[in-house]
């Protein structure tokens, strides 16, 4: 059977995976593992240029031009300073596409809600293509799509930990009750964790610290473009129930000595 | 004069446009996204645009990220 095109906003993409560009250890190693991971977009930060040190490489150099690059507004902590982050990112990358975060705590990075409704509201306004980093919560996934969102991207698990999908339900809740592509974010530690989030419906997945903070972030990048692959087929596949005890998978008749 | 650039204080002889700074800054401006007084400066103005005393400017650009 064949897959219906991953949509963002009227923009399509054929691979599912989109990859973060933050803690490689060089950036030669990121663009190999772009280039090994088959994503189509990526995510920057943006930040406050080093006035005294102008020596530093920069990122952009490194990566392709065929790659979308989407801004983040990681590291807010309001609706204010992600709004303002957004619109500079939009100056910066000549792009209205932005991943909004505003943070809710520093321990967690778990997002604040109300002000990422907030924030999605007026960046909607003002034209933006807003995909929200958002809790594994379905309630606050609706509310962003009512808000404008173009797509939805609940954690899996807190960013950086690795913890794979923490509330795998409401994952597949979220993708059952959404209109707009459902982008699992954040919380991904390996291979299997990225195929679980498409064998639950997600549209995509996003991850960064799973490849980059990787012993071999290239190999580790192959590794989620396969996943990410085969996660979406056997959710396309139509996976077998649960069953509490064993069905034999060979013919009961005919075996010998019988 | 002094403004306030990137969150820390910068003295400036004169006042002067936003592509005067970058120039002064070694900046490329193909690069960066410039803020000025909270007010975003689109690319095509930054010659157009003055910086004068007390002023706040952010300089961005984009660096790696999840």
């Amino acid at each position: 059977m064949t897959d219906t095109p991953f949509v963002i906003a009227g923009r399509t993409f054929t691979s599912r995976l989109i990859v973060g560009t933050g803690k490689y250890p060089s950036h030669a190693m990121m663009a190999q593992a772009h280039a090994a991971s088959g994503a189509e977009m990526v995510t920057v930060a943006v930040r406050r240029v080093n006035i005294s040190d102008r020596s530093k490489e920069s990122l952009l150099d490194y990566i392709d031009d065929r790659i979308f690059i989407l801004p983040n507004t990681a590291g807010c902590y309001t609706a204010d300073d992600a709004i303002r982050t957004a619109r500079l990112g939009r100056e910066a990358g000549l792009s209205h596409w932005v991943k909004l975060e505003v943070i809710g705590d520093e321990r967690t990075l778990f997002p604040d809600n109300e002000a990422l409704i907030d924030a999605t509201r007026v960046l909607v306004k003002e034209g933006f293509i807003v995909l929200p980093y958002t809790n594994d919560d379905p309630i606050a996934c609706r509310k962003l799509e009512d808000a404008g969102a173009s797509a939805v991207m609940p954690l899996g698990a807190p960013i950086g930990s690795g913890l794979g999908i923490q509330n795998a339900n409401n994952i597949r809740i979220i993708r059952e009750f959404s209109k707009v592509p459902v982008i699992v974010d954040a919380g991904v530690g390996t291979a299997s964790d990225a195929a679980l989030a498409m064998e639950l419906g997600a549209d995509g997945v996003l991850m960064n610290t799973a490849i980059a903070g990787a012993e071999h972030p290239v190999q580790m990048a192959e590794a989620m473009k396969h996943a990410v692959i085969a996660g979406r087929l056997a959710f396309l596949s139509g996976r077998i129930p649960r069953k509490m005890y064993a069905t034999a998978s060979s013919p009961l008749e005919g075996v010998i000595g019988t | 004069m002094t403004i306030t650039l990137n969150g820390e204080r910068f003295e400036l002889d004169s006042p002067k446009s936003v592509a005067a700074l970058l120039a002064q800054l070694d900046i490329d401006p193909r690069r960066v996204a410039v803020e000025h007084n909270l007010n975003i400066i689109k690319r095509p103005t930054f010659s157009d645009v003055l910086i004068g005393e007390g002023d706040t400017v952010e300089i961005v650009n984009f660096v790696g990220g999840g």
